[in-house]
């Protein structure tokens, strides 16, 4: 059923997407509004980055729709995100999880509302990389396995984080190149779907986060990401990584596959498989 | 599994430095010397002419002009054996106000110019880098 759902839902994007009216913005260099991360902010696959979503300069606003799947061996999470950027300045998004437990046939629903500000800079053009700061404030629908797995708080949280991302023109044989650091203050579990806090911290922690990439061509990118996460609950929380391929034939819509390798999860271990995301820009 | 990823990544972004032999060649050079520039320059001036908004900024120009200072303003920077004998960026472009927007939908054209002239996409980049730095010469004057 929720298979049916999820293909449902990325069947009708794509198709948003595909029919997305001509007058989208155009500001930036093709390959360089990046992508839209796990949690609905402008970035990489699962890190935000300092970009903001959509094609905007600072004369424009955007508005870009994403549809993400991570299916792992004993998960799957499904994410759709609609998010504006304004004046290549200010971003707002919100995003939906729906996190299935694949063996217990339940899942958890989360509402993310985020909002990042680019402080300095622009990632192509500035000598230093752009700057921008953000917030994530995560609204856990489900909160009874957060509670059953120890969780300090189960009702919502908010993660705050500053992320420096710049491309290097040319800077590898040619190819342009691209990197971002993230640090995230947070004390979510598993981006908070299993809550906030727990037996072995409850307090904000700064996570690290790093993305690196190299466009091959206009069209074509490939990269490695790698989050840190807090082990709050005790439950052997792993650091995710992902590798991915990104395919953008236009400015109006790319489409990333990326092997993620979440590691453990509620003490399943191993939880590793295909992360596809669809990313298009509606204005 | 957990490090090979990134161990392949990091050879990849090495290996793919090391392997650059053009890197001693002058960007001129590798781009294709005069008749390259002269011929990106040309497309460039096609594709401005059939753009209604980037051709706004030239309708008033001289054309001819615009087409010997370019090719010696891209040549000079890229390392090619000429002297660039125009006006100052900020002097050509002062008053015309650029958006950022048309900035970047000018390189979008620019880059139209280097496909159709066979510019190999390494070579563009290494174009585009340049150029990049006479942006803040360019934009809102």
């Amino acid at each position: 059923m929720h298979k049916k759902v999820s293909i449902a839902y990325i069947t009708g994007i794509t198709f948003a997407l595909c029919t997305t009216l001509a007058s989208a913005q155009d500001g930036k260099l093709i390959g360089t509004a990046g992508l839209v991360q796990l949690e609905g902010s402008g970035g990489g696959g699962i890190v935000p980055w300092a970009t903001l979503s959509g094609y905007d300069s600072q004369d424009q606003v955007s508005v870009s729709a994403v549809a993400t799947q991570v299916d792992v061996d004993d998960y799957r999470l499904n994410v759709l995100g609609l998010s504006a950027s304004f004046y290549d300045r200010v971003e707002v998004s919100v995003a939906q999880h729906r996190f299935d437990l694949k063996g217990a046939g339940v899942d958890i629903k989360q509402n993310i509302y985020g909002v990042k500000y680019r402080l300095y800079g622009d990632v192509v053009y500035s000598d230093w990389p752009q700057i921008s700061v953000g917030a994530q404030h995560k609204v856990l629908d489900d909160e009874a396995i957060a509670s059953a797995v120890g969780a300090d708080k189960t009702s919502s949280g908010t993660d705050f984080y500053v992320a420096a991302t710049k491309v290097h023109l040319g800077a590898i044989a040619g190819y342009n190149a691209v990197w971002n650091v993230t640090a995230r203050a947070t004390k979510a579990n598993e981006m908070g779907l299993l809550g906030y806090g727990g037996v072995n911290n409850d307090s904000y922690e700064i996570m690290l986060e790093a993305s690196a990439g190299i466009l091959f061509s206009r069209h074509f990118a490939i990269g490695v990401e790698y989050r840190q996460k807090p082990d709050n609950l005790g439950l052997g929380e792993d650091d995710w990584k992902d590798f991915f391929v990104t395919y953008i034939p236009s400015k109006d819509f790319s489409i990333t596959l990326a092997w993620a390798d979440l590691g453990t999860i509620a003490a399943v271990d191993d939880q590793d498989g295909l992360y596809l995301s669809l990313n298009g820009q509606l204005w | 599994m957990k490090h090979t990823l990134i161990i392949l990544f990091v050879s990849l972004f090495f290996g793919l430095s090391a392997c650059s032999s053009t890197s001693n060649q002058s960007v001129y050079t590798q781009m294709g010397g005069q008749q390259k520039v002269e011929e990106v320059v040309d497309n460039f001036i096609t594709e401005i002419e059939f753009d209604p908004v980037i051709f706004e900024y030239f309708k008033d120009s001289d054309i001819g002009r615009f087409r010997e200072k370019l090719i010696e303003h891209v040549c000079h920077l890229t390392g090619g054996p000429c002297e660039y004998t125009g006006d100052t960026m900020e002097r050509v472009h002062g008053g015309m106000n650029i958006t950022e927007a048309d900035f970047n939908r000018g390189v979008d054209l620019f880059i139209n110019a280097m496909d159709k002239a066979n510019i190999p996409h390494p070579t563009q980049n290494k174009v585009l880098a340049i150029l990049a730095k006479t942006r803040k010469q360019m934009l809102y004057i």
